[in-house]
């Protein structure tokens, strides 16, 4: 049982998927400028995360045994398809939000975050309920990541910056500060 | 009386009507001209860099570039698989139907991911290993898709080839220089050889995660200035 709580804590904050292990860029740089987007695409983020979890434990366990060579091919696949679930879903029952998040939705699909769950899940030979475990811990991580670095983004669009640092610049700084501070979690967990 | 001569009228001549101006057929493979081709390769290197530019591709961007030859082999396995994928994805572009192009292209990119995949892992194991996970992770690196939804998919294999070649090349420069530079000052070396000597005090700061997020900022700030530094001379001489 520890075990399963240290594997979330680890996810969401030691090894933070998007700020430690950069998985996940393009939505933590593309969909940061506004909190209210951000914390949204976290959670469609961590549903795709935990779908995910389960189909490549099912697709480790009976189908990739035999053939190897065929993982990556195969987890992006299922993954395309539960993102193309997810929108259709999203898009019968919350249209509101499936109109907020726009292109990034299908986006999710070359988020590196969703290919490097599975891909880590299986390096790490987890469990079914450690990979759902996992997963959740990679999703709550990523949302606390994109609404962090959106505060700070919204903060800074006011503010009076140099002309060099003004676009893309400063927010990779942020982003590097942010990064540092969860650092300090490195460490955590190997005494 | 004054007879006034018509003058001789000429038939007018008949023109037959301009061909319409047919909309210039999908590119021909084999005829490119050679200019185009050079620009083609030219613009991913500068112009529309992928990393320093339209910022595509972050993650092996940053988790990779902590020493500068993974960031070589990173670079030089992405563009493997840029110029495959973008060669294949332009020679099947008339047979691919348009609803399921998106998944038509990955999977001619996880193919080529998974060539590299095994590849590197046979003739460079202990780079493999350091690279670990982030070799599959290239089928979702945007540079790929983007490129075959906006380039590949719409000329002939010639310019695809060239694209990918340049986008490629572009995006190992990049990386080159950014493990360069981490590499630098987070050990002190370069490519592994001791470079700042003995009384060197590495920055540790370089080469962890936030080092990278901190180098590439460095690097976007240093285009924007040069970017700006030439507005204002174009300005002065105007």
């Amino acid at each position: 049982m520890s075990n399963l709580a240290w594997i979330f804590v680890s996810t969401l904050v030691v090894n933070n998927f998007t700020l430690v292990m950069f998985l996940g860029l393009c939505s933590f740089f593309g969909v940061t400028a506004k909190i209210g987007t951000a914390w949204r695409l976290g959670l469609a983020n961590t549903f795709v995360l935990i779908i995910t979890a389960f189909s490549a434990w099912v697709l480790n366990t009976f189908v990739l045994v035999r053939t190897p060579y065929l993982r990556t091919i195969a987890f992006i696949v299922v993954i395309a398809s539960a993102v193309q679930i997810v929108e259709m879903a999203v898009k019968k029952y919350f249209p509101v939000l499936f109109r907020q998040l726009g292109i990034y939705l299908p986006l999710i699909t070359t988020n590196c975050a969703i290919l490097g769950l599975a891909l880590f899940q299986t390096s790490r030979h987890y469990t079914l309920s450690e990979g759902l475990v996992f997963a959740l811990g990679a999703g709550f991580g990523l949302t606390l990541a994109l609404s962090l670095l959106a505060s700070i983004r919204e903060r800074m669009e006011v503010a009076d910056v140099p002309v060099v640092a003004r676009r893309m610049g400063l927010v990779l700084v942020a982003a590097s500060c942010l990064s540092l501070a969860f650092m300090g979690f490195a460490g955590m967990g190997s005494q | 009386m004054s007879t006034t001569v018509a003058p001789p009228r000429t038939a007018p001549v008949y023109e037959p009507p301009a061909p319409p101006a047919t909309p210039a057929p999908d590119f021909i493979p084999g005829s490119p001209p050679p200019a185009p081709l050079w620009a083609d390769t030219w613009r991913g290197i500068s112009k529309e860099n992928p990393v320093l530019v339209q910022m595509l591709g972050m993650c092996p961007t940053m988790a990779v570039t902590n020493v500068m030859a993974n960031g070589i082999a990173m670079g030089l396995a992405t563009t493997f698989v840029l110029v495959g994928s973008g060669l294949f994805v332009s020679l099947f572009r008339k047979y691919i139907a348009h609803e399921v192009r998106i998944t038509s292209y990955i999977l001619i990119i996880a193919t080529f991911v998974t060539l590299a995949d095994l590849l590197l892992a046979a003739s460079f194991p202990e780079i493999s290993k350091a690279l670990g996970p982030f070799i599959p992770l290239i089928v979702a690196n945007c540079l790929l898709l983007g490129r075959a939804e906006a380039f590949a998919a719409k000329v002939g294999p010639v310019r695809a080839l060239a694209d990918g070649l340049g986008m490629g090349l572009g995006f190992t420069l990049s990386l080159s220089a950014m493990s360069a530079i981490r590499e630098l000052l987070g050990r002190g070396s370069l490519l592994g050889f001791d470079v700042m000597g003995p009384h060197w005090e590495p920055w540790v700061f370089m080469v962890l995660p936030p080092g990278g997020f901190f180098t590439l900022g460095l690097l976007l700030m240093t285009v924007a200035w040069v970017a700006e530094l030439r507005r204002r001379r174009r300005e002065a001489v105007a």
